[in-house]
């Protein structure tokens, strides 16, 4: 829970989180490594100096110093757990399902856990993504569309394949697909962060949403575009967000473009931890302001309002989540003014 | 400005390369390699033959935006009248191997590839050669408007007009970069206008303010993704990178730091 220097608590969903391993000893190959040490340059290139941590804790920080920076020193109510395999990179996966499963199930309130499923895995992925859904009431999955899978490095989520998975992820009662573009789309002559492809599934199903985490960044122009079409497109503030630090000019154009384009109710907050934590990006985009100048070229305003729903209701709205209940369960009370 | 490429060889002809290299921008962030601090080293040797190293902020940094440049960087080099082999070697990143070998034998990317492409780089050069068209544009914008010009007075300019509006020498490297890519979207005379959307319509004060935004959308995010790959770059090597410069210039490259040692010019 947040709480401003006038006294209003804003609950917050994050809504982007992980819990990897990422040890010399879980790396298979060159690609592992290289995994973690380009993870390693975002968090070193765009947190704040008192923010950092060492190669070790950041390989491997643990369950424990999660919920510390998450919910304890952090203003985060709950978090939504997003997997990422790399099997072909690690050993035993990197973020798997089943590893969120064990913080998630320590703090059942706290945790929105979310699996994932590979168009290129056939029928058998099919029946694993079954059993995935039933066991943890998946209501959300990430995607991840450049992994490597042996000879392949990626696939659309345009192809064949991948709709029957989103058409057995609708039946399954998931609703909320989370994509995660990177560079190794095939043909490798095209646009590899092209989202034209999100465009396409989101027009084919319109009962499921789309999140693109990282808003489409690099390609927000386009991503923009599409989002302003298709009316269950969301921009998830991953890897955006954190330039408010280092350049809080940036980040004003990058939030102010979403907002006219994608709309305050479909944008969501999430930290990406453990590659920046919540504190501070929280504490700082509760404080930011738009520059006059944004604001009336744009014509859009980042009020509180605005605020709280991108650090909180908007993902409560796509995951279920009744926000006074919630606070109930989690012992939060809202403060009654003094008289 | 200084560009901290380590040299060696004789310093004429250093000078020459870094020039031909100055000139190859990421097709993405339209900056020179230079400035952008991917160059690593070049080296010259008697018999003419040259070397030049290569890097990019991520391991995983798109394979067909790493061919581009040291396709482009052999290309520029090689139209050096004494230039023999060419050795450019890019280094730390997951399709090095295949973009180094195709470089030294002079593969296509198609042949380099294989079948993980069907097809040349042309469609994607020229989509982020259209947005370096739209941000250079919106740069031109802005600087007529900041010096006082008046928007209608603006979108009436023809290109010959825009070439004789009488700038400042900032204004007139962002008129000589914008015209550089005026062909790309339709006919380029001294009398067509200087001011065309993306179809080669020219802008009017109606279509002004929408196309704007169309503008500044594609600015923000190549800005954004300039800043974002800086940083990766420098957080990956450990070392501080200077912003872009403004006006780089032969004296620059000669001026920089050569491994401690000035380069003789």
């Amino acid at each position: 829970m947040y709480r401003t220097k006038d006294g209003e608590d804003i609950f917050i969903i994050d809504g982007h989180v992980h819990n990897w391993d990422a040890r010399p000893e879980n790396q298979k190959n060159v690609h592992g490594a290289e995994f973690i040490n380009c993870f390693y340059a975002y968090h070193t290139g765009l947190s704040p100096k008192e923010e950092l941590w060492s190669r070790e804790k950041f390989e491997r920080y643990g369950s424990e110093q999660m919920v510390r920076d998450l919910f304890i020193d952090g203003p985060d109510d709950m978090a939504i757990l997003q997997p990422t395999y790399l099997k072909d990179f690690y050993v035993n996966g990197f973020n798997t399902t089943e590893q969120n499963a064990e913080i998630a199930e320590q703090h059942p309130n706290r945790f929105i856990l979310n699996g994932a499923f590979d168009p290129r895995d056939g029928e058998r992925g099919i029946e694993a993504l079954h059993a995935l859904a039933e066991k943890y009431h998946l209501k959300g999955v990430k995607l991840y569309t450049a992994e490597w899978k042996g000879e392949s490095k990626g696939y659309k989520l345009s192809d064949k394949e991948s709709y029957r998975y989103v058409e057995a992820a609708q039946k399954l009662g998931i609703k909320n697909i989370h994509v995660h573009k990177g560079p190794t789309i095939l043909p490798l002559n095209r646009d590899a962060f092209d989202v034209a492809d999100i465009d396409d599934v989101a027009t084919s199903f319109q009962g499921m949403n789309f999140i693109v985490e990282h808003c489409g960044l690099p390609r927000l122009d386009d991503f923009c575009w599409i989002a302003t079409q298709e009316t269950n497109v969301y921009a998830g503030l991953a890897v955006a967000l954190p330039f408010i630090h280092s350049r809080p000019a940036y980040f004003a154009h990058i939030i102010s473009e979403l907002l006219f384009w994608v709309g305050e109710d479909k944008i969501l907050y999430g930290s990406d931890y453990g590659i920046w934590t919540p504190k501070w990006l929280v504490e700082k985009f509760m404080n930011f302001e738009l520059p006059d100048d944004v604001a009336r070229e744009t014509g859009v305003s980042l009020t509180r309002e605005t605020k709280k729903k991108i650090l909180g209701l908007n993902a409560a709205r796509l995951y279920d989540i009744n926000v006074e209940e919630q606070k109930q369960r989690l012992g939060l009370r809202e403060r009654v003014a003094a008289e | 400005m200084s560009y901290l490429v380590p040299v060696t060889g004789e310093g004429g002809r250093v000078s020459e390369v870094l020039a031909r290299l100055a000139r190859v921008d990421d097709p993405e962030l339209d900056e020179s390699v230079l400035d952008l601090g991917f160059v690593t080293g070049v080296g010259v040797d008697d018999a003419g033959a040259v070397d030049i190293g290569f890097r990019l902020p991520t391991y995983w940094c798109a394979a067909n935006f790493a061919f581009l440049m040291a396709d482009d960087m052999r290309r520029e080099v090689a139209s050096l009248p004494w230039v023999g082999r060419i050795r450019l070697e890019l280094g730390d990143h997951m399709y090095a191997e295949t973009i180094n070998r195709a470089m030294a034998s002079g593969q296509s990317f198609q042949e380099a590839f294989a079948e993980e492409a069907d097809g040349n780089l042309e469609a994607v050069r020229h989509i982020f050669a259209l947005k370096a068209f739209q941000r250079r544009q919106l740069a031109v914008l802005n600087h007529l408007s900041g010096a006082g010009h008046d928007e209608a007075a603006i979108l009436s300019l023809s290109i010959g007009g825009l070439r004789s509006v009488d700038l400042r020498p900032e204004g007139a490297r962002l008129v000589a970069r914008y015209l550089a890519r005026r062909s790309l979207v339709g006919p380029a005379g001294d009398a067509d206008p200087a001011f065309v959307n993306e179809r080669g319509d020219a802008v009017t004060p109606a279509s002004f303010a929408a196309h704007r935004r169309d503008l500044r959308r594609v600015t923000v995010n190549v800005e954004f993704n300039g800043a974002l790959c800086r940083g990766l770059l420098a957080a990956r090597f450990g070392e501080a990178l200077p912003e872009p410069a403004r006006e780089p210039t032969l004296l620059d490259f000669v001026r920089g730091r050569a491994g401690g040692r000035p380069i003789p010019a």
